[in-house]
């Protein structure tokens, strides 16, 4: 089973988060973390490749920087990376992020590909389908659980109701849900042997993608802000003062 | 005038909540074709005519996963008839039969809209971003059809009082490669008010300490009538179903009253609920960001206020 896991680096979420003031692209520090979501991909494409044999390829499109985040996936277990690192895609949106991945991954055959639901920074949400699209493949999105294997796949897919279970053959997109499964934490040996792994870096020109962007963010401005009512401490006594606003708002 | 299109999804036999609030900004804009997916019905249709769609195309993909031949059929048809612009809801089926449509168009799809105009031939929408602090104006230029997905509650359901719309239905192609099939539906149990449409919802976070800390919420929220939410790290750490989760990646929700217990406050839950008319924050953390847009807010455990509120309701 040959497994593609797509991955992000992004801004520490924890830290500060800043556009450039020209451009209005989110500016990235060297050194970015893996994107939190990522992490249940790269796990759950890890017990497939365990369970059936076969590799797990990372796929990131970004600024390398220092790689932290990459190199945090590859320590978990992920065979290889490959990164497509290029100026001249800055800004790019989900159409144009999907079509480099998507020519990424069609250089070599695989099996199932797996991304997020979403990316933290980012959260345009439609990342996965354009890819399955691109790739003339399903696309099993919202996945809660993964059953793969034997050239087909089955999942249960959130909905509003409740879950679907959703069944189609491979090679098959998947987007996972956080919780889907439990990420492993990357043991010493793992931190190890992911210094020495192979880390591939691609331009946009290597796999032959225009990079004109058509979508831009034309302004930022503040929002009108909320005013903060009254913050009191607890003295065992501050359930009262919840109790009183409730009454107000006629709730109780 | 301008045309615009709106995709709309069937729920529990109606159309969806959010397919009925994208009709009101839609019908502001031109004249309204609704892209309809499921079962249909008279009923339905006229609701649809009740809120601007002077037309309606019907699309009924059975127990086919509806992403892959509903875009490849919304393809065919927008490129003969060539709407301005075609709106979406944030919602799970809605971003998937958007994704794909957006490849085969190749056009740019903007997300995460809470606002859209048309200018011109260009499309321009608002982005709440960095949790709501700040607005972000986007654009696609050049001729349509632009595809936008809009963020849930960004616009009210309000009938227009427009009459039975003309309804056409469209045949889905075989998705080949891509297909996928529903093999099994499953309804969770609808216990109480729902989060999308609850004047009251106590919601949990972190500060909870353990799973087992959530049944004080679930506690609470019994006793105001209220439904139960969370912060996408107690959902990602498994303490509670996604379905629960409020913020960015989950639900956005505008109640009466929201209390969030043992919350931070973090810009990925702020922007799912800010707009909550009255916010109640109880948290240890007197520095929280939740404190910078709470009505009130209480410094103290929610293990010390939680059972206190519960046994002072439960003794009125």
């Amino acid at each position: 089973m040959q497994v593609v896991v797509c991955v992000k680096q992004i801004p520490d979420p924890a830290g500060p988060q800043a556009l450039d003031p020209e451009t209005h692209f989110l500016v990235r520090p060297t050194e970015q973390v893996l994107d939190d979501t990522d992490r249940y991909g790269v796990e759950m494409g890890l017990q497939i490749a365990q369970k059936h044999g076969g590799s797990v390829t990372l796929v990131s499109m970004g600024p390398a920087g220092s790689m932290q985040g990459i190199r945090q996936a590859l320590a978990m277990g992920a065979d290889k990376a490959v990164i497509i690192d290029d100026g001249d895609l800055k800004g790019s949106d989900a159409l144009t992020t999907a079509r480099v991945l998507a020519a990424a991954i069609s250089r070599q055959a695989f099996d199932l590909v797996i991304a997020g639901t979403e990316s933290t920074d980012g959260y345009s949400g439609v990342l996965p389908q354009m890819l399955a699209e691109l790739l003339d493949a399903p696309a099993l999105t919202y996945a809660t659980s993964v059953e793969a294997g034997d050239g087909a796949i089955t999942i249960h897919r959130q909905t509003a109701a409740g879950y679907d279970v959703v069944e189609a053959s491979l090679p098959a997109v998947v987007a996972v849900t956080a919780g889907v499964v439990e990420p492993r934490y990357p043991t010493f040996k793992g931190i190890m042997d992911a210094k020495k792994k192979d880390v591939e870096t691609l331009s946009a020109s290597d796999l032959g993608i225009d990079t004109a962007l058509d979508q831009r963010v034309d302004s930022v401005e503040a929002a009108p802000p909320r005013e903060a009512g009254a913050k009191i401490e607890d003295d065992g006594e501050a359930h009262l003062r919840i109790i009183e606003l409730l009454e107000q708002r006629k709730v109780i | 005038m301008a045309s615009v299109w709106v995709f709309v999804e069937e729920d529990n036999g109606a159309p969806s909540t959010i397919g009925l609030e994208l009709l009101t900004k839609a019908r502001e804009m031109g004249d309204v074709t609704v892209v309809y997916l499921g079962e249909g019905g008279d009923a339905a249709f006229a609701r649809l005519g009740e809120h601007g769609a002077s037309r309606v195309v019907h699309l009924d993909s059975g127990d086919a996963l509806p992403a892959a031949p509903v875009a490849a059929a919304l393809a065919d048809l927008a490129g003969e008839s060539g709407p301005e612009l075609i709106m979406f809801g944030q919602a799970y089926t809605d971003r998937d039969v958007a994704g794909r449509l957006a490849v085969r168009l190749g056009r740019s799809l903007l997300s995460n809209a809470s606002d859209v105009a048309l200018d011109g031939d260009g499309v321009v929408t608002t982005h709440e971003i960095f949790g709501g602090t700040q607005l972000a104006k986007a654009s696609v230029a050049g001729p349509g059809p632009h595809l936008v997905i809009v963020r849930p509650k960004s616009f009210p359901v309000e009938a227009s009082g427009g009459g039975a719309p003309e309804v056409s239905v469209v045949e889905l192609p075989d998705a080949g490669a891509a297909a996928a099939t529903i093999t099994a539906r499953h309804a969770e149990e609808r216990e109480g008010p729902q989060l999308g449409e609850a004047a009251v919802i106590v919601s949990g976070g972190r500060g909870l300490g353990a799973a087992e800390s959530y049944e004080l919420v679930e506690t609470l929220a019994k006793k105001l009538r209220a439904a139960t939410g969370a912060t996408r790290a107690i959902v990602d750490a498994g303490w509670v179903p996604y379905a629960k989760q409020v913020g960015q990646t989950g639900k956005t929700v505008k109640p009466d009253v929201y209390i969030a217990a043992g919350i931070s406050g973090a810009m990925q839950h702020l922007v799912g609920m800010k707009d909550s008319k009255t916010i109640i924050a109880i948290n240890k953390d007197a520095d929280a960001p939740i404190f910078g847009i709470a009505d009130l807010g209480v410094v103290g455990d929610v293990h010390n206020v939680l059972p206190k509120l519960i046994e002072a309701l439960e003794s009125r």
